[in-house]
């Protein structure tokens, strides 16, 4: 295993300087890492990062990691193709450099559709990067680290769904941790046009179930007028990995939006998502899944803004803990004054699976119009003891029927994954975690 | 369609009248002001007035202290708390030195309030501020004596730290220390007036007790002080503010309210606070509970145009419960920030939070809360409904709850809705010869009638005719 260099914070405030870089991409770089230096870390006290553990919170000992060798690319790149089945693009990132570009069939290439790297894309699609790239400012606390993801925006994968092309099979990233104190800031940017629909799947993985990286990522994604996206997020780090996920979706008029988040690996592991409804008839529907085990953190925010009325958003954030670990859901609902008929909806159910287990919830509205219909729930409790007897009478053992109703908890949101592939891929990672 | 902007001036003009008619004259006499701003002296000045005892003024410096080295709660509350000019504030009037003004001087619109919620005259002049107090000797000895057979203390905070420091000494400032927050920390460097109880093993107090009774003592104060402590299985109901809208001379009120709910004992506190508009009003409310123990409080808001307040209770001891009530009524230029907290410390403890909140015009309501079980705990339980009801389509809510659940066998669920009153109801209604004011206060009503409920008769009757009030002028 290749390990980085020397590490230390400056290191990652001093990025390599990229003479090629066009000026727009600089600029981008120039003021991340200017409003890197200048923000403070999050502290106890900041209310965005309520019950989030922010003493331990250090960039100290992690760098950009060197390219990686042949064999460990020969073994990742394979380790992609077979995790991910049947897809129309697949790429392959290893320790933020790309080690397999995706290749497109000729009839969606014909039709128009993107599915490049983000260097390539700076080539070649630069005005559709200057309308869309990291346009979105961070606003649930994570400003400092979208900061630092400019400062160091390289790796990623940029997809472009022309008006009215339909694609049916997924586009998939899948991000390798490798080196040991490796950061990362993989970046991935979807704009789905008028009418489009395209399924998109991110994979996080770390190749050492024990690893120790930094990932500080961005995605923005964008649905124009009647398009429809489906993402799947998948965050596998290895155990000793520090995440930072900063997440924004934006739907325009009558745009139908899936995105399920799932958070299984990494020590602490943030995920922030910002959906702004843009757009009349819109319906944005988001799933977060978490499986926690030993002393995980995993720090669920969204924020669901409706500027436009007659929308619909809908969230359901489900976790199980085990072990000593802690989740913090923080959800928020903004109903701007004019939004009036909007639909919004928000619920948040934990399993506590031990007794060592913590749970936080903090499900917020603001709602500013009357004519609407909001609401959000929050439970949290352990397995009916009824369900337990039921399966233990009929001679399963204690931790396999545990086990079974967990699995039967998350399904709900696994089911929601929009293509079945992508979905039995989540279900066999959940299982692992499960056997963890 | 109106004209926003008219609006607004429109809104901020009847604020501003209400701000002017507020301003008292004061007797200028060193011998029975403090003055204005709080330094030292200030606090100096009040323990020698008072006559207390050396360690009571030592409490009140160094909550002073603490008062001053806290930031105000800006980074999560409103930034409306910076409007507060803590130097222009008179912490203390002495006794016998009372605002005066005439019943002329009173604004017409209160005068036609106090009409429609028929409160008999002698009690309006009081509220009105024309008199000190409301005069209700004969009513109250009958009650003293009663209570005075029965062994309960119901005095001022004076009188309990100097005359019975051996029961209130042990749980003053525990409940809520003095480092609580800013406005907990500000209390207890100059609170005057209030109530300290004292309720014996196992008496069963069965009139609920109100400040309104106590003569000559400095009730509706700017910094009351109440702690009330309920002996192993003793019962007791308390009442504070009324219906009629207080209106008041000082801008900010801060009180801090202490339940001592020992093994088996059971305290209802009741509050109905309808402040003037001009009035900051951030109090600090929580209850202990020993085992078996029961604290409830109902809180209803509609005055005031900020209110911070978050009744809590501690479930201390095991089998303990809790529950707050709440109802807040969110007018123009008004801010109802409520809620709960319920932090459970033993195992079998369970706890209820019923909010209601209903906003109208600009008027603005916010739930906060708090549920904390901690990993040690078994068994425990928690229930949080709130409900919001936004009349206009400008009106505003906010929910924000923070739960936090570990150990084995708890549960805890949370659910709140927003809501309005719909088209369909409101035709209902007005095709049965309702006039629309008349189909949203009857709507609104229902809305919170299953709070309404929990609170005594008469204050129940009161508080529907305050919404019926309210709602008139809020729909055409």
């Amino acid at each position: 295993m290749a390990t980085a260099p020397a590490p230390s914070l400056p290191a990652l405030l001093t990025p390599t300087i990229d003479a090629s870089a066009p000026d727009w991409l600089a600029e981008i770089r120039r003021q991340g890492l200017c409003d890197a230096e200048r923000l403070p870390m999050p502290k106890l006290g900041d209310e965005a990062w309520r019950f989030s553990d922010t003493r331990s919170l250090s960039l100290a000992t992690f760098a950009p990691a060197p390219a990686p060798t042949d064999a460990v690319v020969d073994q990742l790149i394979a380790q992609a193709t077979t995790l991910v089945g049947e897809v129309a693009g697949l790429a392959v990132f290893i320790d933020g450099h790309c080690v397999l570009k995706p290749n497109l069939a000729p009839a969606l290439l014909a039709q128009g559709l993107v599915f490049v790297t983000l260097e390539d894309a700076v080539r070649h699609h630069p005005a559709l990067l200057q309308a869309h790239l990291l346009r979105q400012p961070a606003a649930l606390g994570g400003d400092r680290f979208l900061a630092l993801h400019k400062a160091w925006l390289k790796a990623g994968t940029v997809v472009h769904v022309p008006k009215g092309v339909k694609v049916v099979q997924p586009l998939v990233t899948v991000h390798w941790a490798s080196a040991d104190g490796a950061a990362l800031f993989p970046h991935s940017l979807v704009v789905a046009e008028a009418g489009s629909e395209v399924t998109v799947a991110d994979f996080f993985l770390g190749s050492d179930p024990a690893g120790h990286c930094l990932n500080v990522s961005a995605a923005d994604v964008y649905a124009g007028p009647d398009a429809s996206v489906h993402r799947l997020a998948v965050q596998d780090w290895g155990s000793r990995a520090q995440s930072f996920q900063m997440d924004t979706t934006t739907g325009d008029r009558n745009a139908r939006i899936t995105s399920v988040n799932a958070a299984l690996g990494s020590k602490r592991a943030r995920l922030e998502n910002v959906v702004r409804i843009e757009g009349p008839g819109s319906h944005v529907r988001l799933y977060g899944i978490g499986v926690s085990n030993h002393e995980q953190e995993f720090d669920q925010r969204t924020l669901q803004i409706h500027q436009a009325g007659s929308a619909t958003s809908d969230l359901l954030f489900k976790n199980a803990l085990m072990g000593k670990s802690r989740t913090i859901f923080s959800g928020l609902i903004k109903v701007a004054p004019d939004a009036q008929k909007t639909d919004a909806y928000q619920t948040n159910r934990n399993l506590l699976l031990s007794p060592e287990a913590e749970a936080n919830s903090l499900p917020g509205l603001e709602i500013e119009a009357n004519d609407v219909k909001c609401s959000h729930g929050a439970t949290t409790g352990q397995i009916d003891p009824a369900e337990l007897f039921y399966l233990r009478a009929r001679g399963i053992p204690l931790e396999a029927a545990q086990e079974l109703l967990a699995f039967g908890f998350l399904e709900e949101i696994v089911g929601k994954v929009e293509h079945a592939g992508l979905a039995q891929v989540l279900r066999e990672r959940l299982q692992k975690k499960f056997l963890d | 369609m109106t004209d926003p902007i008219a609006d607004n001036l429109a809104q901020q003009a009847a604020i501003d009248v209400d701000r002017d008619k507020g301003n008292f004259r004061y007797k200028e006499d060193y011998a029975y002001d403090a003055g204005v701003g709080l330094t030292p002296a200030t606090i100096d000045y009040i323990s020698k007035v008072k006559g207390e005892e050396e360690w009571v003024r030592e409490y009140r410096h160094k909550a002073h202290k603490i008062f001053e080295s806290m930031p105000m709660p800006t980074h999560w509350a409103t930034k409306d708390l910076d409007a507060i000019r803590f130097e222009d504030i008179r912490y203390y009037l002495a006794k016998g030195q009372k605002p005066s003004r005439t019943w002329e001087e009173v604004p017409d619109d209160v005068k036609a309030t106090f009409e429609r919620l028929g409160i008999p005259e002698s009690e309006r002049k009081f509220l009105a501020g024309v008199e000190a107090q409301f005069d209700s000797e004969a009513a109250y000895s009958n009650m003293k004596a009663d209570l005075e057979k029965l062994g309960v203390i119901f005095v001022g905070p004076t009188e309990g730290l100097r005359d019975h420091a051996d029961i209130f000494r042990r749980w003053f400032g525990k409940v809520i220390p003095a480092s609580d927050n800013k406005f907990a920390a500000l209390n207890s460097a100059v609170f005057s007036g209030g109530s300290f109880i004292y309720v014996p093993k196992g008496v069963k107090v069965r009139q609920p007790l109100q400040a309104y009774f106590r003569i000559n003592a400095e009730n509706f104060g700017q910094f009351e002080r109440t702690l009330i402590i309920a002996d192993e299985g003793a019962e007791i109901t308390y009442m504070e503010g009324c219906t009629a809208p207080k209106f008041e001379t000082a801008t900010l009120h801060s009180a801090v309210v202490e339940l001592v709910a020992l093994k088996g004992a059971k305290i209802q506190y009741i509050t109905v606070q309808n402040w003037s508009n001009n009035v900051f009003n951030l109090v600090t409310k929580r209850g202990l509970a020993e085992e078996d123990a029961e604290v409830r409080w109902i809180d209803c808001n509609i005055g005031s145009r900020l209110t911070m307040k978050y009744p809590g209770v501690i479930l201390r001891g095991k089998r303990a419960r809790g529950e707050v009530l709440s109802i807040a009524l969110a007018s123009d230029g008004q801010h109802q920030d409520t809620g709960a907290k319920m932090i459970h410390a033993a195992d079998d403890t369970t706890s209820n939070i019923i909010s209601k909140s209903i906003s109208v015009g600009k008027g603005r309501s916010t739930y906060r809360g708090q549920v904390h079980i901690p990993r040690t705990l078994r068994n425990c339980r928690n229930n949080t409904e709130c409900d919001a009801l936004l009349i206009n389509a400008n009106s505003r809510t906010d929910t924000y709850p923070a739960i936090t659940v570990r150990g084995q066998r708890n549960s805890v669920q949370h659910e709140a809705s927003v809501s309005k009153v719909s088209a369909e109801q409101i035709f209902y209604m007005m095709q049965r010869g309702l006039s629309e004011g008349e189909a949203m206060s009857l709507a609104v009503n229902g809305f919170i009638n299953d709070l309404v409920k929990e609170f005594p008769m008469e204050y129940s009757v009161e508080l529907k005719r305050l919404i019926e009030l309210e709602m008139e002028g809020s729909v055409g």
